[in-house]
């Protein structure tokens, strides 16, 4: 086991890619979406992603003051282009 | 001498009743997390749940029978509007819980849609939150939360959980929906608890 700087390797791959690029599979009903594609709900207080198909949540992101909150739930796993 | 055209002149909002940070609105903005589900009202049931394994249900018609209150209250939502005197009409929550066999601490909101929220159990008796089924008269519109919403305006309204479908209540505080996403887990517009550094 290492501690939370082995992160930075695999998390700077992650977070770098304009995140539009990412493909994400619903684990609720198998649809495979840009996220492009996905249905926005925010109107309330955080933007909520959702599947286009099953509506189930993919990841809700929240600002607070001086903080970014990213929920990724049960929503499954964003895709990124690799080199 | 200039005067700002405040929100307490001309249009005759009382500032007095806005918390801190709120604006006054003639408007109900829509707010959702998701699509609005249908519910209609020949499958619609409320079940009340406690930590004992008591439970109750009701039909909308059951529902309907109960004692019935007629409420004026503002509302406050966390994204800054205030409306003032809505008009509410349903049942009390002191009624729907009243023979529950229970000594829990919390309550948690279930939904149609999956919405959850959750607040200490004395927030929600004493005259202080109901499920409501009409709107200014009219029976409460699916955007608004039809055909039966929780209404517990002296807290934020994200607490007040649209489409509801059943209370939990339980020993154990569990963080609804927007509680797991940053913000408060209480929501008291007066000591403007917005998120959990508030």
């Amino acid at each position: 086991m290492r501690d939370g700087n082995a992160l930075a390797g695999p998390l700077s791959d992650l977070f770098l890619p304009d995140p539009t690029t990412a493909w994400r599979l619903c684990p609720g009903c198998g649809t495979d979406a840009a996220l492009a594609a996905l249905h926005v709900y925010d109107q309330g207080p955080a933007a909520v992603a959702r599947c286009p198909r099953c509506s189930e949540i993919a990841f809700r992101v929240a600002r607070h003051p001086g903080q970014l909150w990213f929920d990724f739930g049960r929503g499954g796993a964003l895709r990124f282009p690799a080199s | 001498m200039s005067l700002s055209p405040g929100f307490s002149g001309r249009r005759g909002f009382d500032t007095s009743r806005l918390p801190p940070g709120q604006y006054p609105t003639y408007d109900f903005p829509v707010l959702s997390a998701g699509p609005t589900p249908e519910v209609d009202t020949a499958d619609w049931e409320f079940t009340v749940a406690s930590e004992t394994g008591w439970r109750a249900t009701w039909t909308w018609e059951q529902f309907l029978a109960l004692p019935q209150q007629d409420v004026t209250t503002d509302l406050h939502c966390v994204t800054r509007w205030s409306k003032f005197d809505t008009r509410w009409r349903g049942v009390s929550l002191d009624v729907l819980l009243a023979d529950a066999e229970t000594a829990a601490d919390f309550v948690i909101a279930h939904c149609h849609g999956g919405y959850t929220t959750n607040l200490p159990l004395e927030d929600v008796l004493d005259g202080r939150a109901w499920v409501v089924h009409a709107y200014d008269g009219f029976p409460l519109s699916p955007e608004h939360g039809g055909p039966a919403r929780l209404l517990v305006p002296h807290l934020y309204l994200w607490k007040s959980a649209k489409w509801v479908r059943g209370l939990t209540l339980s020993p154990v505080d569990e963080p609804g929906f927007w509680e797991a996403a940053g913000y408060h887990n209480h929501g008291d517009p007066w000591r403007e608890q917005r998120t959990w550094q508030d």
